[in-house]
């Protein structure tokens, strides 16, 4: 599990929601789906829009303010609406507790 | 007989769809032809397909009436109302109506229709035995329902099932009795029959299938039916529907032939030269024909026979498209024929009928896609090789691949081409336009998305498409606000999986919430998923993700007290501005999200929901208080409107505005809901805006007191949260829907009250204060991310 840090429980977060957490000095949306839970940069590549705040969708997540839309397994940007996409990251479910894995700047795959 | 001096063109005698098609296409053809209209009921010619849907309390009496008075009187036809014509002499070419009056003619045509099909049963004559025919009947079925324990409707043919449907819309339990072995016989064959079935018991409508009714049993009150073989069940109402009987008395007077109804040749003639047939009491080829479609037909070759031009009528293949139980049917030509090829699903059922190598027959049941390619295939009796593929194709065809020659609007009897020749030759851009000018449409309307996807294909793909309230599923309003309805669903997740609404990108999710709660009177289950983010946290999000607070002022009355705490809030947590807002109230921007429950709390004032979809503010002027030109107390019934209409949630932001007169301080006259005290009385103004678009009200109407002013407001709020579209502001809802109808809908004292009857119901279960939440969150972060804490409040 290296990698991982502990961002809440479960039940913090409501079904079909998201909510915000800083994890290695970057702002995360974690959001919950039937399926289970993903994450996503926190913030809207178009101005900054908090995503943990947007409308989930099964398959996408839509930014509250001007509502560009991603694709949460992906992050890429969903309808003609998006310009650019956002990072995903990977999301550990265990004893109830939720970690989250954020690469080191610069280690991604482009 | 004597007759009038002036003999008319051409006498109509009816006053039904075919008498009107009848005068249509006849003028259409030849405008100058004086017409004169009898129509035996005291009304115009209206839709009377649409007396299912009257029934069910889903549309207006009023708007059964094919045109509109003017209509008439435009085109010089004389409509003479409830009179019958009682005697014919097509030789002498005078017809007697039953006030004694003569009327001569050139020609005459005969749409007299038919009367309901009463089988002899004993106990026919009792109280509360109807016919479904007419509105009478529906008034009558109605008012019947409304005491009854169980309604029992003979006959499971279409009409029928209407009547169950209708009576089971009101909450009457019915049962459906029919002589054959399954529903619907003459349109659906049995195994599509058997899939209205969980759609009839959902509805809590039961079958008695193969049951002959002997009796009604009742001593002048309906007790019950008793059937072959002595079984019994008890109902204390009855509407029978097992078919029609053609009106061919007059015809029979004349000395027509006559034989099941009154005989014309391919030219719709009878066998008088002088007088014509058309409709249900007309037969062609032995055939009657008891559906619109053929009737439209017939009224065509009929003008053309009076116009001398050319022209001959073949028969139709008989088609119908439905809804039957809430689920879409589509049946042409004959269910019956020598092949079939099926698919079938759990909830589907599509079939082609060939005869002979050609397509004869079609059954659609739950899943109608590509319907108008089957039909006309049929109509067309097209040689098919590859049954199975032209079933496959139609469920992928789009309106591009249809031929010319296919109905699109079976009501009116409307082809694509005809459509696409007039969106060319008129240049139409709207698919209200099309519908206007084509009347393809304008019937049932469930050929409305075909007609806009005409329009878009014609206009390169650049028209509108029509209001889908779920664009991933395709579904609008109307068609969700069914399944809610049907199916009793009171969630968005129970929309979902009932019909995969909201699903896929989830974006409509705040439309679906909206509309199950009006649907539901706000009796609704709440789900926070479902609502944009400013209806989780009662707070309008800002550029930076933070929110701002607008507590209620009701018609921009505040006091030092108010003021006060304002002031201390606005201290206490540095937020960073305070403003008075364009709505006369006060907006703290710039908080945090952590910080809301705690700055309501110090508050302790509602929520202005500045930040929802619902009734915002009230505007008012000083009024009688202190202007010395006040006419009315703007601002009592400005606080008194605005607590009568906060927290009710609405298809788009509704604000208000009074005036204490016409110089109209308060802007009034461009609200969504403006008064303006006038000398005597109030003006009610309703679709203003004046926002990005700039409209002045429409007058909804002028009263004398204010309370009636009051009630108007209320009434118009309520139509426009059950008939506009999500995101429709009333300055567009009102441009829609036209001011007449508004006023028709608001104005007429039964429909007023009922809306203000469901009006109270949403009211009262409607949360007035969301900023409660503050202390009793429905999650325990609803007010905070994972790594913050909601505020505490000093208090
Ligand atoms: C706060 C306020 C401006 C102010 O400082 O005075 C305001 C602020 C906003 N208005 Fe407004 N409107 C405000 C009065 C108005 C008025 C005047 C009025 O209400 O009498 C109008 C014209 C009347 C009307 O509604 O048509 C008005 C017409 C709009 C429109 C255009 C609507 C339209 O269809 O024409 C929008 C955009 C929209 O709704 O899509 C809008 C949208 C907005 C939003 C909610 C934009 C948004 O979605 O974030 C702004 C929120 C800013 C924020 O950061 O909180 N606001 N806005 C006013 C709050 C009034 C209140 O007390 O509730
Ligand atoms: C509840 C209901 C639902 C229906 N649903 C559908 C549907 O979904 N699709 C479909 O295709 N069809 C449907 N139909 C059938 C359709 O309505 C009829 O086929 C059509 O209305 C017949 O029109 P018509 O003008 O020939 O006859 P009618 O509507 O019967 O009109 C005849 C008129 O002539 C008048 N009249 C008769 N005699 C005289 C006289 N001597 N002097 C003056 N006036 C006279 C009568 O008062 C009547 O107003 C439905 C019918 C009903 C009752
Ligand atoms: S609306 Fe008329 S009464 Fe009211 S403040 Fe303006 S001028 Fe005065
Ligand atoms: S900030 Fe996300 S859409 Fe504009």
């Amino acid at each position: 599990m290296s990698g991982f840090e502990r961002v809440g429980r479960v039940e913090d977060i409501p079904s079909l929601e998201g909510r915000a957490v800083t994890v290695a000095g970057r702002r995360i949306a974690v959001i919950r789906l039937a399926s289970g839970f993903v994450a996503i940069d926190g913030a809207c590549p178009h101005r900054g829009g908090p995503l943990a705040d947007g409308i989930v969708g099964d398959s996408c997540v839509t930014c509250p303010l001007h509502g560009w839309r991603f694709d949460l397994r992906t992050g890429a940007p969903v309808g003609g609406g998006a310009a650019s996409g956002v990072r995903t990251y990977e999301v550990l479910e265990r004893d109830g507790e939720l970690y989250v894995s954020v690469p080191a700047e610069g280690i991604e795959a482009a | 007989m004597s007759a009038s001096p002036e003999p008319v063109d051409l006498l109509v005698v009816g006053g039904g769809i075919a008498a009107q098609a009848v005068c249509e296409a006849v003028l259409e053809r030849q405008a100058r032809t004086r017409v004169m209209l009898v129509c035996g009921e005291p009304r115009l010619p209206y839709d009377r397909v649409k007396l299912s849907s009257l029934l069910a309390g889903e549309v207006d009496p009023l708007a059964l009436q094919l045109r509109p008075d003017d209509w008439y009187a435009d085109r010089g036809v004389e409509a003479v109302l409830g009179r019958r014509a009682v005697a014919l002499d097509p030789d002498a070419g005078i017809c007697e109506l039953d006030d004694g009056r003569s009327i001569s003619f050139d020609r005459c045509v005969l749409a007299t229709g038919s009367d309901p099909l009463m089988p002899p049963l004993p106990g026919l004559d009792c109280a509360a035995v109807h016919p479904f025919r007419g509105p009478e009947d529906c008034e009558a079925i109605l008012a019947a329902a409304a005491g009854a324990r169980r309604a029992a409707v003979i006959g499971g043919g279409l009409l029928g099932l209407e009547a169950a449907y209708g009576l089971a819309t009101h909450g009457c339990p019915v049962s459906v009795v029919h002589l054959m072995g399954h529903l619907m016989e003459r349109q659906l064959d049995e195994a599509a029959a058997a899939l209205l079935v969980p759609a009839m018991e959902r509805l809590g409508v039961e079958i008695l299938l193969e049951r002959r009714t002997e009796e009604i049993v009742g001593d002048g009150r309906v007790e019950g039916l008793r059937f072959a073989g002595d079984e019994r069940l008890d109902c204390d109402l009855v509407v029978v529907s097992v078919g029609i009987s053609p009106r061919t008395d007059l015809a029979a007077i004349a000395g027509l032939e006559v034989e099941r109804g009154i005989v014309v040749d391919d030219r719709m003639t009878t066998s008088h030269p002088r007088v014509l047939a058309v409709g249900e009491c007309a037969q062609h080829r032995g055939v009657v024909y008891g559906i619109v479609a053929p009737i439209l037909d017939q009224a065509e070759v009929l003008a053309a026979a009076l116009a001398e031009d050319d022209g001959s009528y073949d028969g139709s293949v008989p088609s119908a498209k439905l809804k039957v139980m809430g689920v879409d049917v589509v049946s042409a030509g004959d269910p019956e024929g020598d092949r079939a090829v099926v698919a079938q699903e759990d909830e589907s059922y599509r079939k082609l009928i060939l005869t002979q190598g050609r397509a004869t027959g079609a059954v659609l049941v739950g899943d109608t896609r590509g319907a108008e390619l089957l039909v006309d295939a049929v109509r067309t009796r097209r040689a098919v090789d590859d049954p199975l593929a032209l079933l496959q194709e139609a469920s992928r065809a789009s309106a591009g691949d249809l031929p010319d020659t296919a109905q699109v609007c079976n009501c009116n009897g409307v082809c694509k081409g005809a459509i696409l020749e007039e969106i060319r030759s008129s240049g139409l851009g709207s698919t209200a336009e099309v519908v206007a000018a084509t009347r393809a449409g304008s019937g049932c309307g469930s050929c409305k998305p075909v007609v806009a996807e005409l329009l878009a294909l014609e206009r390169g793909g650049a028209a509108e498409e029509p209001a889908y309230l779920c664009p991933c599923r395709k579904q609008t309003r109307e068609q969700l606000a069914a399944v809610c309805r049907e199916r009793e669903i009171d969630s968005v997740s129970g929309l979902a999986s009932a019909c995969g609404a909201g699903r896929d990108c989830g974006a409509c999710k705040p439309g679906l919430a909206y509309l199950v709660s009006e649907v539901n009177g706000n009796r609704h289950r709440e789900e926070r998923h479902a609502r944009f983010i400013n209806d989780r946290v009662h707070a309008n999000i800002q550029r930076d993700g933070t929110f701002s607070v607008v507590p209620r002022i009701r018609g921009g009355v505040t006091s030092p007290d108010e003021l006060r705490r304002i002031a201390d809030v606005a201290d206490r947590y540095q937020v960073p501005m305070v403003k008075v807002t364009g709505g006369q109230r006060i907006d703290l921007l710039g908080v945090r999200k952590e910080q809301l429950p705690a700055i309501w709390d110090e508050l302790g004032m509602p929520s202005g929901h500045a930040y929802a979809k619902a009734v915002r503010t009230v505007k008012t002027c000083v009024g009688t208080d202190f202007c010395r030109f006040g006419l009315g107390d703007a601002i009592g019934l400005g606080i008194e409107l605005e607590r009568r209409m906060e927290g009710l949630y609405t298809p788009h932001k509704v604000k208000s505005a009074v005036a204490g007169c016409p110089r109209n301080c308060s802007e009034a006259y461009v609200k969504d809901i403006g008064l303006v005290a006038v000398e005597g009385g109030w003006e009610i103004y309703v679709g203003g805006a004046a926002g990005s678009t700039v409209r002045k009200g429409d007058l909804l109407d002028r009263v004398d007191r204010q309370d009636d002013a009051l009630r108007l407001s209320l009434a118009f709020l309520q139509h426009y949260r059950e008939h506009a579209d999500y995101l429709e502001r009333t300055y567009a809802f009102v441009e829609r829907a036209g001011i007449d109808s508004v006023r028709q809908a608001v104005l007429d004292p039964e429909r007023q009250a009922l809306l203000l009857e469901r009006y109270a119901i949403a009211k009262a279960a409607a949360d007035p204060d969301p900023w409660r939440e503050g202390g009793d969150p429905v999650h325990p972060r609803q007010f905070a991310d994972l790594d913050s804490e909601p505020a505490e409040s000093p208090s």
